[in-house]
Formats: C-alpha cells, structure tokens, sequence
C-alpha cells in the first residue's frame, strides 16, 4: 500500500511537475511582467514597476491593431478554403476504388516539412526574377508580380502558402471521418433512392458534423499560431499587410527587446484567444444540434 | 468499403485528385531541380540545365557552413525531446488511468493539456526565455529539450492516455497477483501492448520537435540553434545563394520524409488519433 501511493506520486509527479514549472508558472511570470520593465544586469533580470503602462499602451499600438485583425482574416479565409478543399479531396478520394493509399500518402507530404522550410520553398517560387510562378504567368501572357513584395498581393500569397501547407491536414482528418461513417445507412440511402447529390446532402454532411466541428476548431487554433512562414516569407510587411499577431509579439519582446511590454501584448493576446475560442465551440455546438 | 463509382465518374475523381496530387508534389519537385542549378542556371530561368553538386558540397562541407553542425542539434533536440515526452507521458497517463486519482486532478490535468496546446508558442517563449536565461539554461540543448518536451507533453498525454485505456485491466491485475512491482508491470506488460501506439506518438512527435521554430528561434544562439533556425537566418542574408538555400531546404526534408516511407501507417494513426478522441 505505501509502495503503492510511491509509485503513485512518481507515474504522475513528472507531468505535474512539469506543467507546473513550465506552463503555469511562465504564464504567471507573463502576467507579473506585463505590470514592470525589465532589463538585464549582468545577466539578472531586474524589474521595475510600472504599473498600467504597458496594458494602457496597448490600444494605441497600430501594429497590435493590425497583428489581431491580419490574424482573424488570415485564419478565417485560409482555414475556410482548406476545410472545403480537404472536404473535396477526402470525399473523392474515399470514392475511388484504387489508388487511395497512394493518394494520401502523397498529400500528407506537406504536413511533415518545417513550416520554414515551406516558406524557404516559396519565396524562391515567387521570386520576382526567376520564380516559377512568375514564368508560368509569362507563359499565359501575364505580367511578372512582385507577390510579396506587394500590398495587394503579399497576404493572399502568404494564405496560398498556408493552404499547400494545411489542406492535408483537414484531408486527412475528414478522411478518417468519412471512413468510420456506418455503411448501412448508405444501402438504406441507396434503397430509398437517393442519388449521388441527396447522398451527400441529406446523410454525408449531416453525419460528418461532429468531424467537420472538431477539424474546424483545431484549425483554428491553429491558424491563430501563424509565425514560421510569415517569419520567412515577408516578415510582416510590406508595411503591415502580412502582420500577424505572433510577429507583432516577437518584434516587441525580441527584436525591440520590450520584455514588459511584449508580455503584456501575450496576456492580452491569450485572453482574445480564450474569448474567441469559447464563443467559437458555443456556436459549433448549437449549430451541431440544429440538423 | 464504399461501393465503386460508376467508370466515367471514377475517372473524374481520380483526374481530380491527380491535379491536387501535382499541386502537392510540384514544389517539392522545384525546389529539388534548384537545388541542382547553379545560381546562373536558376537566375536564367533555363528548362534545361547541367545538373550540379556544387550546392550540396557547399551547404554540407564548405568551411563556412555550418549546416551538419545544426543538423546535429535537431538531432539531439528532437530525440531528447520525444524520449522524454514519451517516458513523462506515457507515465502520467498511466498513472491517471489506472492509480484512481481524485476527479478534479485527473479532469485537471487533462483539460489544462488541452488549454495549453491552444496558446500560441511564441507567448509561452518570452516567459521562458526569461526564465532560461536566469537559470543558465538559455543557449542549451537542455533548455531547448525541455521546451519542447513541454511543448508536445500535452498530445502525448491525450495520445498515450487512448493507447493506455486499451489495455485490458484483468491483464494488469493478473500480473499484480503474480507479483509483479509496478515498474515490472509497466515494463513487461504495459509497454508490450502499447507499443505500436508509442512508436505512432514518438514518430510525431519527433517530427513536431524537428520542425519546429517559434521557441528554437529565441532559446538557442548559434551554437545550439537547429535546422529551421539556420534555414531562417541564410534566407535574412543580404546576398542570398539561393541554390544552396534550395540545397539546404531539401536536405532538411530529408528525415520527414523518410519517416513518411518507413512509417506512413504509424503517422497517419498518430495525425488521427491525438487530434479526434
């Protein structure tokens, strides 16, 4: 029995231990920092009280406003896109006879290669000069474009990117899904007469709700992560149209090296996720009940 | 398995996917042809080139590169980084099956785990840092292997804690009445069973550690910084080789992809199980 609540304690101690000292102690440390300065004395961290400084500034950052409305439209438009093309893929795929395996093992490609990798490969497609998408645009008689050098141009071109990247993803997670739909609904489906379109409208989606919700979410969350391919590609610019959130806290904590000010930007950041994330799940839920 | 479509509809499916298929492979399929131009050869934007290996020499052995040096690091980090996360847990999970703790504590820890995949790591990092830095484990292998230990602990708890619940009690029991001591019992009869699903969990979670970027950028400096920190640095370069970016870039891919061949089943499960239970 006493060896027992040993074995106990040393099973779980690591983990507790670890989330301790490294998940909810940085996020208290996070929280007290967003109150002072710090600076480094031979090597110390010293703090000073400042008070509200940091979190009164906040509202004035222009690159704070244009990190967190970048980040909802980058989020909302590649997660978007990527649900409905994985939802294509998963959906034909699963219909084919042959070459399944093939398939997938083909688009999960991109989901194993570093995110700064991916943007490596990118910005050399979209070079200016050599870039292969430019020379496929001069065969069907387009102009070159500077894609991410541009405004108008740079955050789409950064949401393409995002979409080779993670399409697979929602592939295969919606794959799984429609594989472990119960068959005999589609012969009672096929009995009634349903054609391929009633299908798909009246037992496919219907059932694939909770699948799409969880896909949809996890996505989400991790959208809103968004760094190693804005790092490579344009480094939030030009000016600020690839700016995301992630950056934006990187370049005050990092580069600008405003410890005080940087984590403040975090807990305000981790708070709008929170938000963003509990109304999100609410509005799934009510609308997975509705069918 | 889903009955067939008829001929001329399968047909279109598989035009479809082999169009998504090219999408995917082509840029994999550049980058590697770059990788053997010479930087006149790219610049020129000729379709036929003398394919080179200067690029690789030059990213793998050249005086200046450093690029087996980080390579090494990823290594080290990666493989430090899984085994613990692995060993911590796969421990944790167990105990939380198995060890009748209280309700709060294990409905805790589990929805903390959750929670906490859901900050964005570059937030997580400033604190760290700071942390690191005043404790002298900035600029560390093990600074970096316990982040990203702390990283990826969570998908292995929710991963390992499936995989844990699979094993069947009366096996557990059977051996306690054998008297087998609890590491025994972990070591001879729990591991044996869930073992393909740590290999599945490990795969990724090595692959995870491997490409990471956000907290390798700002715990190393550069005589721990691993591969993608390198990649991010040569890109910033004021006179960019590309070929030999492009050269480092498919060297990097490397490992992903052999993982890809020898385990697709174990990722493919791994990519499923820990984002759908």
């Amino acid at each position: 029995m006493k060896q027992d609540r040993l074995w106990r304690a040393v099973t779980l101690g690591p983990t507790i231990g670890i989330f301790l000292a490294l998940t909810v102690l940085p996020i208290a440390s996070l929280v007290a920092m967003s109150f002072h300065d710090v600076t480094w004395v031979q090597g110390l961290p010293r703090w000073t009280y400042v008070g509200f400084k940091h979190l009164a500034a906040l509202p004035q950052d222009y690159l704070f406003h244009a990190g967190i409305l970048n980040t909802l439209v980058f989020a909302l438009s590649a997660v978007s896109a990527q649900m409905i093309l994985g939802f294509c893929l998963a959906l034909a795929s699963s219909k084919v006879s042959r070459g399944q395996g093939v398939y997938r093992a083909i688009f999960i490609a991109p989901i194993l290669v570093p995110g700064i990798v991916i943007g490596a490969i990118w910005k050399l497609m979209y070079n200016y000069d050599f870039g292969v998408i430019n020379q496929m645009g001069g065969l069907l008689g387009l102009m070159p474009r500077d894609w991410l050098g541009q405004k108008a141009t740079a955050l789409l071109s950064v949401i393409v990117v995002d979409c080779w990247h993670w399409t697979p993803f929602c592939f295969l997670l919606l794959l799984a899904g429609l594989e472990s739909l119960p068959q005999d609904i589609y012969e009672a489906g096929k009995v009634d007469g349903a054609g391929a379109w009633g299908e798909l409208r009246y037992l496919t989606i219907p059932l694939m709700v909770p699948t799409i919700v969880v896909t949809l979410i996890f996505r989400m969350i991790m959208a809103f992560k968004v760094f190693d391919e804005v790092y490579l590609l344009t480094g939030g610019g030009p000016g600020t149209a690839t700016e995301v959130i992630s950056f934006t806290i990187y370049r005050r904590f990092f580069t600008e090296d405003r410890m005080g000010y940087g984590s403040a930007m975090s807990i305000v950041t981790l708070l709008l996720i929170a938000l963003l994330i509990v109304q999100a799940t609410a509005a799934a839920r009510r609308w997975g009940r509705q069918p | 398995m889903r009955p067939a479509a008829g001929g001329r509809a399968e047909a279109a499916l598989h035009g479809g996917l082999t169009l998504a298929a090219t999408i995917v492979l082509f840029p994999f399929l550049w980058i590697t042809l770059a990788a053997f131009k010479t930087q006149i050869a790219l610049l020129s934007g000729a379709v036929t080139f003398t394919p080179v290996l200067s690029n690789f020499r030059d990213v793998l052995f050249s005086k200046t590169s450093e690029y087996l040096h980080h390579f090494v690091n990823s290594a080290i980090v990666g493989l430090g980084s899984t085994v613990g996360a692995l060993v911590v847990g796969t421990l944790g999970a167990w105990s939380l099956r198995r060890m009748r703790w209280p309700y709060p504590v294990s409905q805790g820890l589990m929805a903390w785990a959750i929670v906490f995949q859901m900050i964005p790591p570059i937030t997580m990092v400033g604190a760290w840092y700071v942390m690191f830095r005043t404790v002298g484990l900035y600029n560390t292998y093990a600074g970096l292997v316990l982040a990203h230990l702390t990283l990826n602990l969570p998908l292995v708890l929710w991963m390992m804690s499936v995989f844990v619940a699979q094993v069947p009690v009366e096996l557990e029991e059977a051996a306690r009445i054998d008297g087998a001591s609890t590491p025994g019992l972990l070591w001879r009869v729990v591991v044996p069973v869930i073992r393909p699903g740590l290999t599945a969990c490990g795969l990724l979670v090595f692959i995870l550690s491997w490409n990471e970027f956000a907290v390798a950028l700002n715990l190393t400096a550069k005589q721990t910084a691993t591969v993608p920190v390198a990649i991010a640095k040569y890109a910033q370069e004021f006179e960019i080789q590309y070929t030999q970016m492009a050269a480092s870039a498919v060297l990097s891919i490397v490992p992903a992809l052999l993982l890809l061949l020898i385990g697709q089943r174990h990722i493919v499960r791994g990519l499923t199980i820990g984002a759908i239970k």
